[in-house]
């Protein structure tokens, strides 16, 4: 863990770097510590040749979907007919995800210069930052940077513009961001058309995550063959990922490690395990969208796309948030329910009527009023949620609550029969 | 161009269908109805009921057919256990959050969520004693209000305000289950094609204020017509309950109204049901007009054309029927002859998101007929004319001030009390358009037929069948059939 103490020493410290050094902020510390070299390299090359290293390296998406980046890079017209545009979300919104946060905090010129290089290898004359409305520190820093890297003239033709969210978390879906940039609900579109083919304002668009774009300098920098050397397990996870650990563990916050790296030494070692005279009950690997692992998954879980795969989850954004034996699983499933059903844009039937319904099923089980059908139920419903709508809100409502009857039956079961009391719910 | 289309079988059924159609659309050519609520072919898509899904072979999870455009060699499959699995799951979680008020709801039997719940929803309901969502009746403009607890967010509503109407004051409210269809604070749903969306809804959320609780879908009769209130002519359905007109809805016509019609026209039927009709032929007797039969009403007419020559002037109806304008000018054959007529005007109101399609000035629905057939527009000068012509026939035209020194005959619907008509020799009781079958001729000059939808009163016929029959006994027409 960086900022505010000194990284573990398990630990690859490549984005992390400068968290909590305050000079790396400012345009001149930046440049300093080998800032924008990267982007004048990039300047230097072909979009084309960018692309080939970005895709060369293994880089894969960072948001939540583990998309190959240069290969999303590449699906950008050759032949430019149109104006391009770059996306960069930085609505990072996923519940126990906070490391595009300390990203934009402390090194906000890493996410400008990637943000360069990505439009110039995909040949966008504009690129949009959309950042979470409640990230108000991110923000003033990023501003801040954007001016000063402007007045240094560091972009050349590209526009860099940031742009601020509401307060929705559907606008972290990458074409709902796109209509919330374009000033419209924030309600994600049907797909086809993909964005590289029609995105903002219909016209061919990438969008990326902060940490991905953040990852670009570097390996320009340091070479393909370097990133996709950091690799512990499966070679087609590369790279080093931040993961934003919460919830019960004696150190919270963003570890950096290779690609492949134990979980169970990241919850153990780094982080220091659950507090005293506690055990480990259950972990969410990648935000609160990916199922839940109990403590034999979560402790033979390696953290690469496939690892968390294989384990019966997802890496998603890397939000690691950890459940200690004191913790009502039952509540924290209801918690999460509460949430998609209060983030639904209310587009398709399953997601507006599904995450609401799945959320008074789960109130009424705590209040002990639930019916051993009701079991049953959730299950049919989560499987109706699952992979019938416009976007994954649906199914990210419905995963926690799959993967929460599964492995935590008898928690439910006590409240239905009384063995335990009943909650109040507010 | 065959070697262009694309194969593709739905349901077992090869059909051929042009590239870029969807497979909703495709799947009609081969007889299949994909259930759907958002999809309209008349709104951009929206695929947010997501009840049109459909299993396609190779694809790695359910398509929805409105927004899956085909591929040469594609299997649909819309029967399928996991197709109808989805399309049960979607009716369930539209049914949730709905009132189930069916009884007293105006869309009943014209439902589509009745209908599919009713085709392959579930019987019986999950959702045990929750409350449902609960919104008040909103009052959105004129004509339509919205209940928003039976809306199932389709947003067709929306869409036709949007992109059709062009005036987008609707949208969508709130999010998640607690969303409803809102109007801008300051906006009335006040357009003048705004009625539209009453029946673009698919359930009995938005409604006419005009229609309400008038008649049971399955108490209507439906007949096919031309709606009179302009010069587009929009193809309209009337629909009747016990011989009484009590709405008028668009019938769909790709190359004149697609599936809208504006609110004058929706408004345009009361008149169709007046009950001050003329019912029996009149003829003047010692000075006053007097009932009899048709047998001495055509012995008179026949009796002052007969005995008649020189000037004839017909003023008509621009709404008349294109046969009876023909044989209101063969029946006057034999005489010098000037037809006229003249035509309301009002306001223009196009519909911005269809090319050539408006509520148009000239409120008259056979003007272009009347004309192609030698009638002109110069009203005026016909009316001059009529004072010394020695026959002057008025088709329908009550409000017209004619006055002649020769025989005055009068076909028409009614007689105030105040109308110039009232001085005629002969009045022949005719049908209105409700009444008859007929053609008019739009300003495009497209000829369209209406049908008759409801009998006429008394001895009234249909203005064809009076002229023709007239017109036969003189030697110039056939005998009317």
């Amino acid at each position: 863990m960086g900022y505010p103490n000194k990284p573990h020493l398990k630990e690859t410290i490549v984005l992390s770097q400068h968290f909590g050094d305050a000079d790396a902020r400012t345009f001149k510390g930046w440049t300093k510590r080998g800032g924008y070299e990267a982007l004048s390299q990039a300047f230097k090359m072909t979009p084309v040749e960018v692309i080939e290293v970005v895709k060369e390296s293994g880089l894969r998406g960072r948001g939540g979907a583990g998309f190959p980046t240069g290969l999303k890079w590449s699906f950008m017209p050759k032949e430019k007919k149109k104006p391009h545009y770059l996306c960069v979300n930085a609505d990072e919104s996923e519940p126990g995800t906070f490391k595009d946060r300390e990203i934009m905090r402390w090194t906000p010129h890493a996410l400008l210069e990637g943000t360069a290089i990505a439009a110039h290898a995909i040949q966008a004359e504009i690129a949009y930052i959309y950042i979470r409305g409640e990230f108000t520190e991110p923000w003033t820093i990023m501003e801040k940077a954007l001016a000063e890297a402007n007045a240094a003239n560091v972009f050349g033709k590209i526009k860099i513009v940031l742009h601020r969210g509401a307060g929705a978390y559907i606008c972290g879906e990458e074409t709902a961001l796109m209509n919330s940039i374009e000033g419209k609900r924030g309600n994600p579109r049907i797909k086809p058309p993909f964005p590289a083919a029609a995105g903002l304002f219909g016209m061919p668009t990438t969008i990326n995550n902060v940490e991905t774009l953040t990852a670009v300098p570097h390996i320009l920098k340091r070479g393909a063959a370097w990133y996709k050397g950091l690799c512990l397990s499966n070679p087609k996870s590369t790279g080093t990922k931040l993961f934003s650990v919460c919830g019960h563990v004696q150190r919270p916050g963003n570890y950096e490690v290779t690609m492949g790296f134990p979980l169970k030494d990241l919850l153990y070692e780094m982080c220091g395990g659950v507090p005293a005279g506690r055990t480990l009950k259950a972990c969410i690997p990648g935000g609160s969208s990916v199922p839940i692992l109990n403590r034999e998954e979560t402790e033979r879980t390696l953290l690469d796309y496939e690892g968390c795969v294989a384990a019966g989850s997802m890496l998603g954004s890397g939000g690691v948030i950890v459940f200690d034996d004191s913790t009502d699983m039952v509540y924290q499933i209801m918690r999460l329910a509460r949430f998609y059903a209060h983030e639904s844009c209310a587009q398709c039937t399953q997601c507006r009527e599904g995450t609401a319904w799945t959320t008074k099923i789960m109130e009424r089980i705590l209040a002990g009023q639930g019916k051993m059908q009701d079991l049953d139920l959730l299950l049919d419903l989560s499987e109706n949620m699952t992979g019938k709508t416009i976007c994954v809100l649906s199914d990210s409502c419905a995963a926690p609550v799959v993967s929460g009857i599964k492995k935590f039956k008898n928690e439910f079961e006590d409240y239905i029969t009384g063995r335990r009391k009943p909650v109040m719910v507010a | 161009m065959p070697d262009q289309l694309i194969n593709l079988i739905v349901d077992g059924v090869p059909v051929s269908v042009a590239p870029g159609t969807l497979v909703i659309e495709a799947a009609k050519q081969a007889g299949v109805l994909v259930p759907h609520y958002c999809y309209h072919p008349g709104l951009p898509v929206a695929g947010v009921c997501r009840m049109c899904l459909v299993e396609i072979e190779k694809a790695p999870k359910l398509q929805i057919a409105c927004a899956t455009t085909v591929t040469e060699g594609m299997v649909v499959k819309t029967q399928s256990a996991p197709a109808k699995d989805a399309r049960k799951s979607v009716l369930e979680f539209l049914l949730i959050n709905h009132p189930l008020d069916c009884p007293i709801c105006d869309q009943a039997g014209e439902c589509e969520l009745q209908d599919f719940v009713f085709q392959e929803g579930r019987s019986g309901t999950r959702y045990g004693e929750y409350a449902k969502r609960f919104n008040p009746v909103e009052d959105f403009g004129p004509d339509v209000l919205y209940v928003p607890n039976r809306c199932i967010l389709c947003t067709r509503c929306v869409r036709f305000m949007d992109d059709v109407a062009q005036e987008p004051v609707l949208n969508v409210s709130e999010r998640g289950d607690r969303a409803y269809i809102g109007i801008h604070p300051e906006a009335r749903l006040n357009h003048p094609w705004a009625g539209n969306v009453v029946d673009l809804c698919p359930v009995g959320s938005l409604l006419s204020k005009d229609f309400l609780h008038k008649a049971r879908a399955w108490e209507l009769d439906k007949t096919a017509s031309i709606c009179t209130g302009c010069s587009q002519g929009c193809s309209v359905t009337l629909d009747t309950r016990d011989e009484v007109v009590v709405r008028v809805r668009p019938r769909p016509n790709l190359d004149v109204n697609r599936y809208f019609i504006c609110d004058h026209g929706r408004a345009n039927y009361r008149w169709m049901n007046r009950g001050d009709r003329i019912e029996a032929p009149l003829v003047r007797r010692d000075g006053e007009l007097h009932a009899t039969d048709w047998d001495e009403a055509f012995a008179r007419v026949l009796g002052i054309l007969r005995g008649a020559s020189g000037k004839a002037v017909a003023l008509v109806s621009p709404g008349a029927s294109t046969e009876a304008l023909d044989l209101a000018r063969r029946l006057l054959s034999a005489f010098e002859w000037t037809g006229a007529f003249q035509v309301v005007m009002g306001e223009e109101a196009p519909l911005p998101g269809v090319p050539n399609l408006a509520l148009r000035a000239e409120r008259a629905p056979n003007a272009k007929g009347a004309e192609q057939l030698g009638y002109t527009r110069d009203y005026a000068a016909a009316v001059k004319a009529a004072a010394s012509a020695a026959v002057v026939l008025v088709l329908d035209d009550p409000d017209c001030p004619v006055e002649t020194a020769g025989a005055l005959i009068y076909a028409g619907t009614v007689l105030p009390p105040e109308t110039a008509c009232r001085a005629a020799q002969v009045v022949l009781p005719i049908a209105n358009v409700a009444e008859e079958e007929g053609t008019f001729v739009n300003r495009d000059g497209r000829a369209q037929k209406y049908f008759q939808a409801k009998p006429a009163p008394g001895m009234a016929r249909p203005a064809a069948w009076v002229l023709g029959e007239l017109a036969a006994a003189l030697g110039v027409a056939e005998a009317p059939r």
